[in-house]
């Protein structure tokens, strides 16, 4: 429970690694949304396994953010992937296995995972 | 929630909505006294005194055209269980500080859960702004 000035070096480095999230642009952007719904439904949990495929991956131009309630409690933990260039894609009712699946198909080849996904475009207007 | 770790995290979203630059995590373990003490402090967009008395009612956003707002009102229905304390200050322009008092031994106490993933997540999430986390005890 308590966090150890060990556990805080190893967040460093985590994050100096990942170069890619503290630059301002970035071939595709991942956004988990981390309203009160999404977390109580495991948004922590999509965030990190999102996390967990791109240090995988070794890449380093995908930004990692988070948003509020996006109106549709009842469809998550969802994660909006936005490809530079193309129209962002809700993805709903996410799971760890999907998240892999969504990572590979869409993050790294722009293949977007239909069967997971609840459309294009983004919750706000204008 | 399942957790204390995720109602931080939840709370610690709305700082960010607000622009905070810095936010701080404490959590105070008295064992002799029986109680843990949760301090979220913010130097967010902060709140005015009407706002203020909104925030803790479930029936309350701030966000345009929204209507229901859970996180703060969670935290507090978490705390007053377990016949805890909730405090709310804030002034705009400068920041908010959330308390929350929790009776440890109380049946309806959560766990504290997974904090060291929360900070994970908010540090790789947002990286311009800084995370501070406390614990403190006095068994230690």
């Amino acid at each position: 429970m308590n966090l150890k000035p060990e556990d805080l070096k190893k967040i460093s480095e985590k994050m100096e690694a990942s170069t890619n999230l503290r630059s301002g642009a970035g071939r595709a952007k991942i956004t988990v949304h981390m309203g009160t719904c999404g977390i109580a439904t495991g948004a922590r949990d999509i965030m990190k396994a999102f996390l967990d495929e791109l240090e995988a991956s070794g890449q380093k131009d995908i930004l990692f953010t988070t948003t509020g309630c996006a109106g549709l409690c009842s469809h998550e933990p969802m994660a909006t992937i936005e490809i530079q260039g193309e129209s962002p894609v809700k993805y709903v009712h996410l799971t760890k296995e999907k998240v892999k699946t969504i990572f590979k198909e869409h993050v790294m080849n722009g293949k977007i995972v239909e069967e997971s996904a609840l459309g294009r475009g983004s919750e706000r207007v204008g | 929630m399942e957790d204390l770790s995720l109602h931080i995290l939840d709370v610690v979203e709305n700082s960010i909505r607000a622009r905070a630059s810095r936010i701080e995590v404490t959590l105070e373990e008295k064992k002799t006294d029986n109680f843990l003490c949760l301090l979220i402090i913010d130097d967010g967009s902060g709140m005015d005194e009407e706002t203020i008395k909104l925030v803790t009612s479930p029936f309350y956003s701030s966000k345009e055209g929204k209507y229901f707002g859970f996180g703060v009102s969670l935290l507090k229905q978490a705390a007053l269980e377990t016949e805890g304390e909730f405090e709310i200050d804030s002034n705009k322009g400068v920041g908010t500080k959330i308390k929350a008092v929790f009776k440890k031994d109380h049946p309806d106490m959560k766990p504290i859960g997974d904090i060291m993933l929360t900070i994970q997540v908010l540090r790789l999430s947002h990286p311009d702004i800084d995370f501070f986390y406390n614990f403190k005890s006095d068994s230690e």
